[in-house]
């Protein structure tokens, strides 16, 4: 009998360990799982609002001077100003980022993954929970700049490859 | 085609038919043994429990070798935040099942066949018959069940450590951002990859097992006989888990 309960707890744990671990990776890995999110780090909020934050996802970097001081935890859209609300997460040890920074979202790599970098201002007064960062700039949108240099190219070159076109002819 | 040739062709065929008239009776079988939980609930302890060990082990130097490599491939095209989308996916995808069946076949598999093997040799099975206790029932297929509902559940854990593995290596060791790591990774899978891995390793359970089941079931009656049934258990049981691996990705694709 006794042999028997443990094997039987033995199996239970082992089968209820396979059911977490498929339960993790079907509900909380992919991004159309659904999620919880369980784990409340330390820190104080911050909001800033962007015209365009580009690929900017959940759990990016915070950065000021390239080093990490935070996570984005929050983006949503906010309907009054029609811009897109960010919530950063920054750690609490960084607790003297002058009022008057501004935040600007920027790319790392080739694959382009985004994060937000704070340029620190010169307020004598302090980010504290709940403020938000007033001066931003928006994401680099490699599409749309790389429209606008065609754009620009084509109006440029236009009247002067039908100068050269003329040219051959003659 | 010379006369050797031609039995050992003839052989291979009747070798796939026995199997395939196996699995029939086994999957008959499977109904009334589902009436007897605490059979299966033995074999799952003794196919999945007793290898968590292993394959916890082997899932996370898996991960870190994943997280080493993939850290150094990525590191060449200036795109190490991608670590965890490659990670995860070969995992997921591929690695996760694979290895999970390759170990399944080697740690259980050969335990189930030398098992029914021996069982056939010493005559209890032919004594079961002559009790009218059918051994389909009470010792085929409770393996078989036990190894099917084992091997997805060993996959996930494997998965889950070795992901872990990829995140240690690749977040504490090479410095990838740890907020990149995941939110790249979350961002890039789609619950069609994770469902392909479940899959796979629902196919690749069933196939282990019942090529361990049969092979030990049809043994020759002597030790000899039982040590080959072994080791053509593992040979095929790989063997037809890379195969299916292609075909299955393929079909997935």
């Amino acid at each position: 009998m006794r042999a028997n309960r443990s094997l039987e707890i033995g199996t239970g744990l082992f089968v209820l360990l396979g059911l977490a671990a498929l339960l993790f990776l079907s509900m909380q890995l992919p991004a159309n799982g659904l999620k919880f999110s369980f784990n409340k780090p330390a820190g104080y909020l911050v909001t800033a609002q962007f015209d365009n934050i580009g690929g900017l996802k959940v759990g990016a970097p915070v950065r000021m001077a390239g080093v990490r001081i935070g996570q984005v935890t929050r983006i949503d859209f906010d309907t009054n100003t029609e811009r897109a609300k960010v919530w950063l997460r920054i750690a609490a040890q960084f607790n003297q980022i002058p009022m008057d920074s501004s935040a600007s979202i920027d790319t790392e790599g080739i694959l382009g993954a985004q994060y937000v970098s704070i340029s620190p201002g010169g307020m004598p007064t302090y980010l504290k929970n709940g403020s938000q960062i007033i001066q931003t700039q928006s994401a680099l949108v490699l599409e749309n700049l790389i429209n606008k240099f065609f754009a620009n190219f084509a109006n440029k070159s236009s009247p002067q490859s039908s100068g050269a076109g003329a040219k051959e002819h003659k | 085609m010379s006369a050797a040739s031609k039995a050992g062709v003839m052989e291979l065929v009747r070798k796939t038919g026995l199997t395939g008239l196996f699995f029939l009776r086994l999957l008959r079988a499977c109904i009334p043994a589902l009436a007897r939980p605490r059979l299966i609930i033995a074999q799952i302890y003794n196919a999945g429990a007793r290898s968590l060990i292993i394959i916890m082990l082997s899932g996370l130097f898996t991960g870190m070798v994943l997280g080493l490599q993939g850290y150094d491939l990525l590191n060449r095209f200036g795109a190490t935040e991608a670590l965890g989308t490659a990670a995860a996916l070969a995992l997921l995808k591929e690695l996760g099942p694979v290895l999970t069946a390759l170990l399944f076949a080697g740690r259980a598999g050969t335990a189930l066949t030398s098992e029914i093997g021996l069982m056939r040799a010493t005559d209890q099975l032919t004594a079961m018959e002559v009790m009218a206790v059918d051994p389909m029932r009470y010792v085929a297929a409770p393996r078989f069940l036990g190894g099917l509902i084992a091997v997805p559940l060993l996959t996930a854990v494997f998965n889950v450590i070795g992901l872990y593995g990829a995140q240690l290596i690749g977040v504490q060791l090479m410095g990838v951002d740890h907020g990149i790591f995941w939110a790249q990774t979350q961002s890039a899978l789609a619950l069609k990859d994770v469902t392909e891995g479940i899959v796979k390793s629902v196919v690749f359970g069933a196939v282990v097992s019942l090529i361990a089941v049969n092979e030990g079931y049809h043994a020759e009656p002597t030790a000899e006989g039982v040590g080959l049934a072994t080791t053509r258990t593992v040979v095929a049981s790989s063997v037809m888990t890379l195969l299916l691996d292609y075909v299955l990705t393929a079909a997935f694709m």
